[in-house]
């Protein structure tokens, strides 16, 4: 009898992806479908998808999906969560809709303990408008907006997420993981796991951030943009758990 | 039921759970701030949800969230609140998602101040947001209207699949009257495309984004053809002394009420003046302010604004006889004698 060693999850639809070969948006978006499937709640989930280079996220994961208007994803799973309290309702959010415009969604979702789980794209651009500096640019990375590089004169700082709303009380889960490599991708795997077991322990906010690359308006290859990643952003943006509430060590690992 | 006393605003936030409404999402701000405060008790008393959103943006798409679940679902708030709301407004157009927003209108523009005011008309009517879209939107002249008429919202907005907008000011919010509650339960309408979960059945999608231009205008088409059937159906008008009217003012909301002692000692003056109120703001009443215009040799509108509604109102009788325009701003409100004065003085004008 043939043996099955892959296929493909359940948890997508068969719509080819749209995005950049190498992107890591559809590594991320196979890791999140995968989760949901083993966990075998795609039937109570319900999605949210931001505006940037992922709003097909609706035309990509199998179940039921609201689009969300850039930067409220937080705000609109929070309408959706609280209608259905039992559902599984997630956002999946780039950086310049997360850490720029929505800035204070994301924090009262988290502040709130809103029992909901956050997929942030971290990729230091906003990849859809063609490679404009996000409040995640590292100091010196030059983008379409910062030609010569980003100058804390006049950018500021480089916005550490997972850090800032891990001090926050009502977040319970909070990581940050890379998938620049295999052993990265599955504990991104396991990160996700445990951010959707947070929430169906209803033990309130998870988030997991990750870095990731965006070859096309870094202009490197996938391979190089890689390297990139791991030589430039995993100093600045370490990886781990930043916040594993008491509940979540006894009841979502 | 026995009537009781109650301000608008409480009336509108009781009357929503009497709606079926089970969700507000808002962010306090002068003068609708009873409704909140109000629902914060209620509704966990009858199993619903009131949160207290960071700002009328979020406020608005927690809304967007909800109504996309399937809920009936309300949010209030006052003009510059109401102006953050305007992207989360027409992305509820677009997705075509029932809800029901109160604006309790103050004085503006900016920061404006808290007394009653009409300012907002235009917005509400023709400007709340980018794109081609529509919101029904209601005007209550009474604490007994505005209870009526948001559950009448609730319904409206179920069954058009319509954010629809009470348009009221803080005169009619603040004011205390009588009012009693109907006994009949509500209208409720399937809501077979709400994002609940895809069991036993295919997957649900709210979006808006269309990126192919004919697939977009497809839906611009179809909007455009539920904004048709609306107007043919859902016009509301009072018109009061009109039928042998030589002069007609035309008032919605509070205004209404002082236009209505105008006309009134006006016709205890034998002037032949009769009141048009529109009750929907959109779709504006054309057919019944024609109508009442029938007789009419002028027209003026009385209005809390610089003139908005006198648009609406001359595009209704077409140039026909004069429509003239009297307002106060910034929170000022006309007296009975401010909008008898230019009645007397139109009266002059059409019989010498
Ligand atoms: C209100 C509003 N402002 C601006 C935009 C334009 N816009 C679309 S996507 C985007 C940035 C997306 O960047 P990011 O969130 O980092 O996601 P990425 O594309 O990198 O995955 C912007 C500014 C918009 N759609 N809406
Ligand atoms: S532009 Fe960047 S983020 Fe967007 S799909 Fe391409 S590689 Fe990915």
């Amino acid at each position: 009898m043939d043996k099955v060693i892959a296929s493909r999850t359940k948890g997508l639809t068969d719509v080819p992806f749209h995005y950049c070969p190498g992107c890591a948006h559809g590594i991320v978006h196979r890791l999140v479908a995968e989760v949901l499937e083993e966990l075998e709640i795609m039937e109570k989930t319900i999605g949210v998808a931001p505006v940037g280079c992922s709003v097909f996220a609706y035309n990509y994961f199998n179940m039921d999906m609201q689009q969300a208007p850039h930067g409220r994803a937080p705000a609109v799973a929070t309408g959706i969560k609280r209608v259905h309290p039992h559902s599984v309702v997630f956002t999946y959010q780039g950086d310049g809709d997360l850490a720029a415009i929505g800035t204070a969604e994301i924090v009262h979702a988290a502040a709130r303990g809103e029992n909901i789980t956050v997929i942030f794209i971290n990729n230091t651009t906003y990849g859809m408008t063609g490679g404009q500096s996000a409040p995640t640019t590292l100091l010196g990375q030059k983008t379409k907006t910062t030609p010569l590089g980003r100058d804390k004169e006049v950018n500021g700082y480089p916005i550490r997420v997972a850090e800032m709303l891990s001090t926050l009380e009502g977040a319970a889960y909070i990581a940050r993981t890379a998938v620049f490599d295999p052993p990265h991708v599955n504990k991104t795997k396991k990160a996700i796991t445990k951010a959707f077991n947070t929430q169906l322990k209803g033990l309130g906010f998870s988030m997991v951030e990750v870095l990731a690359n965006c070859p096309t308006n870094w202009n490197m290859t996938p391979l190089d943009s890689l390297e990139w990643l791991k030589e430039n952003m995993v100093p600045y943006y370490p990886l781990g758990e930043f916040k594993v509430s008491e509940e979540v060590d006894r009841n979502a690992s | 039921m026995p009537k009781e006393l109650m301000d608008g605003n409480r009336a509108m936030a009781e009357a929503a759970v009497r709606a079926g409404c089970r969700y507000f999402f808002g962010y306090p701000i002068t003068p609708q701030s009873e409704i909140p405060e109000y629902l914060s008790l209620r509704l966990p008393q009858v199993g619903g949800v009131y949160l207290q959103a960071e700002s009328e943006v979020s406020a608005i798409n927690m809304v967007y969230g909800a109504a996309g679940a399937g809920a009936r679902v309300l949010t209030a708030s006052s003009s510059p609140g109401i102006s953050l709301m305007s992207e989360g407004i027409s992305y509820i157009a677009a997705a075509e998602l029932p809800c029901v927003i109160i604006n309790v209108m103050r004085g503006g523009p900016g920061l404006g101040n808290i007394a009653p005011a009409q300012g907002d008309y235009n917005q509400a009517v023709r400007g709340i947001g980018h794109g081609d879209f529509n919101l029904i939107v209601l005007a209550p002249n009474s604490v007994q209207e505005m209870a009526d008429y948001t559950i009448l919202a609730f319904e409206l907005a179920d069954k058009y699949r319509n954010p629809v907008m009470i348009l009221v000011d803080g005169l009619l919010g603040q004011m205390m009257e009588p009012v009693e509650f109907k006994e009949e339960p509500p209208k409720q309408f399937p809501k077979p495309w709400a994002t609940t979960g895809a069991k036993d059945r295919p997957r649900n999608i709210i979006n808006t984004l269309f990126i192919e231009p004919e697939e977009l205008e497809r839906l611009n088409l179809k909007l455009q053809e539920k904004y048709e059937q609306i107007k043919q159906e859902e016009c509301r008008c009072e018109n009061y002394l009109t039928e042998d009217a030589e002069i007609i003012v035309a008032a919605f909301g509070s205004c209404s009420r002082i236009a209505k002692a105008a006309v009134e000692e006006a016709r205890e003056l034998g002037i032949k003046a009769g009141l048009c109120r529109p009750i929907t703001l959109w779709p504006f009443p054309e057919e019944s302010v024609r109508k009442a215009a029938q007789k009419a040799k002028a027209c003026l509108t009385a209005e809390m604004n610089a003139g908005q509604m006198v648009f609406d109102v001359r595009m209704a009788l077409k140039d026909r006889i004069p429509v003239h325009h009297y307002g106060r701003m910034g929170g000022a409100v006309p007296t009975p004698g401010e909008i008898l004065a230019q009645i007397k003085k139109i009266e002059v004008q059409i019989n010498g």
